[in-house]
């Protein structure tokens, strides 16, 4: 691992029975970079992520996360980054406030600086005002803002973003990435995303590593990748690059399950 | 920067508890819909059955039905409110909370415990809930043994809270929520005494009642609240103690092997 690399991944494989889900990856993400993984759905991008952030353990590989290894000092990891999830992780029935208020104590954020530190992201990502409001009357895009928000409570050196801008309005999803953008460029946050909008990687990316069938097939500037593949966008590259089959959904249990909970829910909460 | 030693840790570990306890609170406090709706079940039960059975059980020479039915009905509160604060979990676990937690610099243990315990309060404060419903309903019980019927209360929540928490760990999801319903909470109901007295019973019926933990609960409950048991006061608290550090370990264990 090179001294500035934030995360640092070599030869990593998660298999589950035969099927390796991750195959032998290894890439270094510097510093204060934006780094995008894309990869069609089921090529391992939230496998790797899991393994990233401690959630799963690698089958093989070495993992280095702001100089922790997940092996070795998991707990370490964990207070290194912060992580907007793909589905929502908030607690609806709380506010706004008490959403980071819990994450603060979870993260044994001083007491005496939680208020502060509270105000001061709420009113970075412009929810200050709708602090004391449960969050289930909040829209997509304002969860996500107080997600990243909360995620960013304990003062991480890493940001994880997994399909951060999925299902948001082109509006919200610009927002979104100036928040982003900014706390890169003002902070040196280091951030590591997931996407399928190319648009937001060729104007976001230093770096972009494309992964598919759980094996590395490019890692590179925008430009670079774009080059190698001859085309002329990265979404052509990223299609030629990874093939125009169409892959099944592997979130497609937990997307029925959260169509019966919102009937469930629906019934007997309101 | 916080210097982190060992007092440090503990004390940090102990308001992680606290933390996951308040968060059940405010939720349970927050959704009236719930609080009022798991009322209607043991209500349904007090009044068909205690107005329903209670003559037939006076002819039988048993006395006054609501008075052995009270118990057996707050147990039953406590039962399934304690069951499903367990089982939420699950929801937890696919869009929630749960993600956020997991990936926290905390000890499963400690979220294991402090969801289990503001799951146990919650169930208990249904529980005095609906001793307060069985006073218009007719209940008329000794209050003197009250902090003893409510530590019943607390152990029966415990239990069946971290049940459910061992069930929802291993879950992937509701599908197999109405076969837990059917086989597990629904018998542990009534095999547990809370509506017929034990005396008397079919061998095989009784064996079941006598390994099941809420047999233990009702009637401490009932100890407590009429004096009268069938078991024993010091074999209800054994037993039932016996099913807590069980169940929580159990649960503990299972939690702290949950897939992300």
């Amino acid at each position: 691992m090179t001294a500035d690399s934030r995360i640092s991944v070599k030869n990593l494989t998660k298999k589950y029975g035969k099927l390796a889900a991750v195959d032998d990856v290894s890439f270094d993400v510097p510093a204060g970079s934006t780094f995008a993984f894309l990869g069609p759905n089921g090529a391992g991008k939230t496998t790797t992520i899991k393994m990233l952030t401690t959630l799963v353990p690698p089958t093989s590989g070495t993992i280095m996360v702001n100089g922790f290894d997940p092996a070795i000092d998991s707990h370490g990891v964990r207070r290194s980054f912060g992580i907007v999830f793909q589905d929502p992780s908030l607690d609806d029935e709380l506010t706004a406030y008490e959403n980071m208020f819990f994450h603060a104590g979870l993260y044994g954020v001083p007491r005496v600086e939680t208020p502060g530190r509270i105000k001061e992201m709420l009113e970075f990502v412009e929810l200050w005002d709708r602090k004391d409001s449960q969050t289930k009357t909040f829209s997509g895009g304002m969860k996500r803002r107080l997600e990243i928000a909360r995620g960013l409570l304990h003062t991480p050196s890493v940001l994880f973003l997994d399909e951060p801008t999925v299902g948001l309005d082109p509006q919200t999803r610009n927002h979104i990435w100036s928040y982003i953008k900014k706390l890169n460029t003002e902070r040196g946050l280091t951030v590591f995303f997931t996407t399928h909008y190319m648009e937001e990687v060729e104007k976001t990316a230093d770096r972009v590593a494309i992964i598919d069938h759980g094996k590395l097939v490019a890692i590179d500037t925008v430009e670079g990748i774009i080059t190698q593949a001859g085309t002329t966008s990265l979404e052509e590259a990223f299609i030629k690059l990874t093939g125009h089959t169409i892959r099944s959904d592997e979130a497609s249990s937990a997307e029925n399950f959260r169509q019966m909970s919102k009937v469930w829910r629906g019934a007997s909460r309101r | 920067m916080v210097h982190l030693d060992d007092n440090f840790m503990k004390s940090n570990t102990f308001y992680i508890i606290y933390i996951l306890w308040l968060r059940q609170i405010k939720r349970y406090f927050r959704s009236k819909s719930r609080i009022i709706g798991s009322l209607g079940q043991p209500i349904l039960f007090l009044v068909a059955l205690g107005f329903g059975l209670g003559p037939v059980y006076a002819k039988a020479g048993g006395g006054d039905y609501i008075q052995f039915l009270a118990p057996g009905v707050i147990a039953m509160g406590i039962l399934f409110t304690s069951i499903f604060s367990g089982i939420e979990i699950i929801w937890d676990r696919q869009f929630g909370f749960l993600k956020e937690t997991l990936v926290a610099p905390v000890s499963r243990l400690s979220i294991m415990l402090g969801r289990t315990l503001g799951g146990a309060t919650v169930a208990c404060l249904q529980g005095l809930a609906v001793l307060a419903i069985s006073f218009i309903a007719g209940f008329r019980p000794e209050l003197a043994m009250l902090p003893l019927a409510v530590a019943f209360m607390i152990g029966i929540a415990l239990v069946f809270t971290a049940l459910g928490t061992a069930i929802a760990s291993v879950l992937e999801d509701m599908q197999g929520f109405q076969l837990i319903m059917n086989f597990v909470v629904m018998p542990i109901f009534f095999l547990s005494g809370a509506l017929f007295p034990l005396e008397s019973l079919p061998a095989a019926i009784k064996f079941l009642v006598n390994i099941n933990p809420l047999s233990y609960g009702v009637d401490g409950l009932r100890y407590a609240l009429l004096g009268a048991s069938h078991f024993n006061l010091g074999t209800d608290i054994a037993v039932l103690s016996g099913f807590i550090v069980a169940f929580v370990g159990v649960g503990a264990w299972l939690f702290s092997r949950i897939k992300a």
